[in-house]
């Protein structure tokens, strides 16, 4: 079969669906083929739902004849495994939740589920959403279907591996550190990470609570926009959800930057910065100024304390978060002779390397003695970071960077460092730390032909105009999301 | 050497929240187990909680309704300690803000007034229960976690340690119960387990300043295990310190059956709960003009009530103390005057029968069979003189055990008093004739003798002439 429609982005498919071009049967028929021909090499998804799949896309099919279509009815989408779904297994790439199904939905899988998508499974990542390439998953190691001797990025890996190699036409994942637009970044696609509070959590298994945000991964920024307007608003699940009206994002979509002021933070063009990948973006710059935007070069002081910031805060609240798994109530037990040496062993056993260091930081950040000197002062420079966007964004209204210092890396490349591994997150990093919306899009190749991705970052609840930009870059530059030659 | 004891106590109380603080689900006690439950309290990974208003509303009411200041800005924090009973290994509690600190009451313990102050109050979840199947957690092969209770709101309220003895700690938690009742925030029913507290006991000879090494006793639940616990630690440390020793700071357990404290656990192994402020929770806000309206919003507090007894009602400062040591039986009295009985007969009555057969029957007093309206009732035909306050005693019996107003009940035994001067005059008469001896007596100077007459002339009525026309009439007869 050739592939016709896994090609395609979610708003030109869900015309065709709309206009019985197509049906939602035969799109997820040619979703799964594909997933039959890839997902061997690939290895996008930890749980794949085709029974249910089929079940979804027949009663879209049934809806649609009705004549009631919404933007994902019908749409197949990929859930990152950390998202709660009633009834499908929810393992967060642990084997500490190997068994684990949610007797409940997360508020976005009930908003997703209000349109009738597809729901093709759920997307492999880092242990916990901890790690940027995916290789800490307890399960398998997902490639890049740019060049599958690489890491998609992560943590939400397996959902832009997923929407590049046409095994998912779009996805949700998490971003707590970048986890969304470093993998966009890397497997050329786009990531959107909103605001925090924008996106419910209740239901997104907590790894930093403070910086966790449920983002879209999609082939376009139409489609994240679309994606943005259904899953955000506030819930009453969700005491930091913000309490303020949405926007219909798609509004904002205008190909028109005149008179828009773009600031280039000198700390995120610095040393660690790969050559080409630095060059691609810059030329995103260049080319928003040809089309009218003002482009100055700021200063984000603090960036350069980010990242250890980061790994004292979500280490810290992800050692609480997960101190819930002691094979008490629910997924995996090991047996021991009484209840302190069965918990114990059970996340002895059952966590692996990356969580356990994180745990280790985490608990050790929070200790009489050690709390001051660490977590404290953690908590004094984010807001110190914070700072720095409120002083930026008094003069540029949107601030573009690198989402990665380089393009995707050697799958093993990294792993037996983990400082280098962190340092990936310079440039996504304070964003979280700040709460402030990005979008990662595609803006070119690196020296190897991999893809790079360009940052827009905005101010809080702001996601129109980091969309508005880019929307407009997307539409001057002609870069897009393609099928990979290897996922052809 | 002669010791001073010094005793402070973090007493939690469960509060009477329709639902649990952070969930919607029923805070009932007794449910069959696990019914009370959802994926929120059982910590299930995705879930965030959710602040029920009326935990922090009845929180600053306890707050307020004890001196202390209310923190306008007060957040949650998670308390980390591994447990079965605790689904999410944290207690969701509060740390370095508070809802409310530095406040006082005041005890009376034989007169004695002191005052004990408060250091805070704070809000947090209870746990579950662990359900072991044997009769203790060392001979179970296995047990059961019943989450009904997690999350049922909980608050903590610490004492400086301003106590010095048993009684006074006693007194303390006794005032504490009794303000959380009058402001109706808590069922305090100690036996299933509302109102427990955790006593803190250290030694230091008389006259020192510096604090002696505390042990703490947790999870008390009875006055009377308090004031044993208390004792009995006070002697074992004045031992140990007479002996030449030094007291370990530990966590003990009472035993109350056995009436003995034993070592639980040292400081060594004591917890760093690794605090942290809770990330899925944005602080509480807390402005004047709620803090005004609460106050606003109080009832008579217990130390106003008995002010009032004392000084609009005449009750002695005794009476007033006892009577409105509860809401219930300070409610009970109010209703019972209202009804239009004396004060001080209403308070004799509440303290004297109606305590004894509550006691006797093992019932509280808003569950007396005999309600404030006939208790009322039941005084006026005293006071009318009807009957008189030793048929009362027999009315009252019988009201215990029949619902009938007190007047049907008087009138069916027929027990009215009989206030007729012709019939009393009768037996008056037949008694001086039937008993020459006293008569003699009496007409002879010993004017006692009529006692003896007095009583004749009662036990012929039954008891129901009335005395002072009985006294008269026979006076009257004698004389003449």
């Amino acid at each position: 079969m050739t592939a016709k429609l896994i090609n395609k982005t979610a708003h030109e498919l869900h015309a065709m669906l709309k206009s019985k071009e197509i049906s939602a049967t035969e799109l997820t028929d040619e979703v799964f083929a594909q997933i039959d021909k890839t997902e061997e090499t690939i290895g996008a998804y930890i749980t794949v739902n085709r029974e249910n799949a089929l079940k979804e896309a027949k009663a879209a099919d049934e809806k649609i004849a009705s004549g009631d279509i919404a933007f994902l009815t019908g749409i197949p989408i990929g859930i990152k495994d950390n998202i709660c779904t009633k009834g499908l297994k929810t393992t967060c790439g642990s084997k500490i939740l190997e068994n684990f199904v949610p007797p409940y939905d997360a508020t976005v899988i009930a908003k997703l589920n209000s349109q009738n998508p597809v729901v093709l499974g759920k997307t492999n990542m880092d242990e916990f959403a901890m790690g940027g390439s995916t290789e800490h998953s307890a399960y398998k190691v997902t490639r890049n279907p740019q060049d599958t001797s690489r890491v998609p990025g992560g943590s939400s890996g397996g959902s832009a591996a997923a929407v590049a190699a046409g095994e998912a036409i779009c996805a949700l994942g998490s971003d707590t550190g970048g986890s969304i637009r470093q993998p966009a970044s890397f497997c050329g696609v786009v990531g959107l990470k909103p605001t925090y509070g924008r996106v419910s959590r209740y239901g997104l298994v907590a790894y930093a609570s403070s910086l966790d945000q449920i983002g879209p991964l999609t082939r376009d920024v139409t489609d994240a926009a679309n994606l943005l307007n259904i899953i955000s608003g506030v819930d009453e699940m969700d005491s930091t959800s913000a309490r303020v009206k949405v926007p219909d994002f798609t509004a904002a979509l205008k190909n028109d930057v005149t008179g828009l002021k773009i600031g280039l933070p000198k700390e995120y063009f610095g040393a660690g910065l790969d050559e080409k990948t630095g060059a691609a973006v810059k030329s995103a710059a260049d080319l928003l100024a040809q089309k009218g935007a003002t482009i100055t070069e700021i200063s984000l002081p603090h960036t350069e304390y980010a990242v250890a910031s980061y790994y004292l805060i979500a280490p810290a609240e992800a050692a609480t978060n997960l101190e819930r798994y002691d094979g008490v109530s629910y997924g995996a037990r090991v047996a021991g002779k009484d209840v302190p040496e069965m918990m114990t062993n059970t996340r002895t056993e059952k966590f692996g390397a990356e969580v356990k260091r994180r745990i280790l930081i985490g608990n050790y950040a929070l200790s009489a003695g050690y709390y001051d000197a660490y977590y404290l002062k953690a908590l004094k420079v984010r807001t110190l970071v914070k700072q720095d966007y409120d002083e930026a964004f008094k003069s540029v209204d949107v601030i573009l960077a690198p989402t990665a210092p380089t393009a995707a890396f050697k799958i093993g490349e990294m792993v037996g460092d983990p400082l280098k591994m962190y340092l990936q997150d310079v440039c996504t990093v304070p964003l979280n730390l700040a709460g402030l919306p990005g979008i990662s899009v595609p803006c070119g190749r690196d020296g190897n032909n991999l893809p790079v991705g360009v940052q827009f970052i905005g101010r809080p609840l702001d996601e129109e105009t980091i969309l508005r930009t880019a929307f407009a870059y997307e539409q001057e530059s002609g870069i897009k999301w393609e099928l990979p030659g290897g996922a052809k | 050497m002669k010791y001073e004891a010094v005793i402070g106590l973090e007493i939690h109380s469960e509060l009477k929240t329709d639902t649990k603080i952070f969930c919607g689900c029923k805070t009932t006690f007794g449910a069959e187990q696990n019914t009370h439950v959802c994926p929120v309290c059982l910590g299930l990974p995705g879930v965030l909680p959710a602040v029920n208003k009326k935990v922090v509303e009845f929180a600053i009411k306890a707050g307020l309704a004890t001196g202390c200041t209310i923190n306008k800005y007060s957040k949650f924090d998670r308390k980390n300690y591994y447990y079965p009973d605790l689904p999410k290994n944290w207690q969701t509690s509060q740390y370095d803000l508070p809802i409310a600190e530095h406040g006082a009451v005041e005890i009376d313990v034989d007169g004695q007034k002191k005052t004990i102050r408060l250091t805070r109050i704070h809000m947090e979840e209870d746990a579950g229960k662990l359900v072991h199947s044997g009769a203790t957690i060392k001979d179970s092969a296995a047990s059961n976690v019943d989450y009904n209770r997690t999350g049922v709101p909980l608050i903590e309220i610490v004492s400086e340690p301003d106590m010095r003895s048993a009684a006074e700690a006693r007194a303390y938690m006794e005032k504490i119960k009794a303000i959380l009742e009058y402001i109706d925030v808590s069922n305090c029913h100690m036996e299933e387990g509302n109102l427990r507290a955790d006593i803190n006991v250290s030694l230091r000879p008389v006259g020192q300043k510096e604090l002696g090494t505390r042990t703490e006793m947790k999870n008390i639940n009875s006055f009377k295990a308090l004031e044993d616990a208390i004792n009995y630690e006070i002697e074992r440390q004045a031992e140990v310190l007479d002996d030449g020793g030094v007291i370990v700071q530990e966590t003990r357990t009472f035993d109350p059956e056995r009436g003995v404290t034993l070592s639980m656990r040292s400081k060594e192994d004591a917890h760093d709960y690794r605090y942290m402020p809770e990330p899925d929770l944005p602080p509480i806000i807390t402005t004047d003009e709620e803090i005004e309206n609460y106050r606003k919003s109080l009832p008579e507090l217990p130390d106003a009530a008995a002010a009032r007894l004392q000084n609009e009602l005449g009750l002695s400062a005794y009476d007033a103390g006892v009577i409105t040591s509860s809401r219930q039986s300070a409610e009970y009295f109010d209703a019972t005057v209202k009804e239009g009985a004396d004060a001080k007969l209403a308070a004799n009555w509440i303290m004297g029968d109606l305590a004894k057969n509550l006691n006797a029957d093992g019932i509280t007093i808003e569950n007396s069979p005999v309600d404030a309206k006939r208790l009322g009732e039941m005084i006026k035909l005293i006071e009318k003189g009807t009957i008189s306050s030793k048929i009362g005693k027999k009315v009252f019996a019988e009201m215990w055990k029949n619902p009938d107003p007190p007047e049907k009940i008087v009138k069916d035994l027929g027990l009215v008093q009989i206030t007729d001067t012709a019939a009393i005059e009768a037996i008056v008469k037949e008694v001086i004739a039937k008993n020459e001896k006293a008569v003699a007596d009496y007409k002879s100077g010993n004017k006692k003798a009529i006692g003896a007459l007095v009583g004749q002339v009662m036990k012929a009525s039954k008891g129901k002439a009335n005395p002072q026309m009985v006294n008269e009439l026979l006076a009257k007869n004698l004389e003449g």
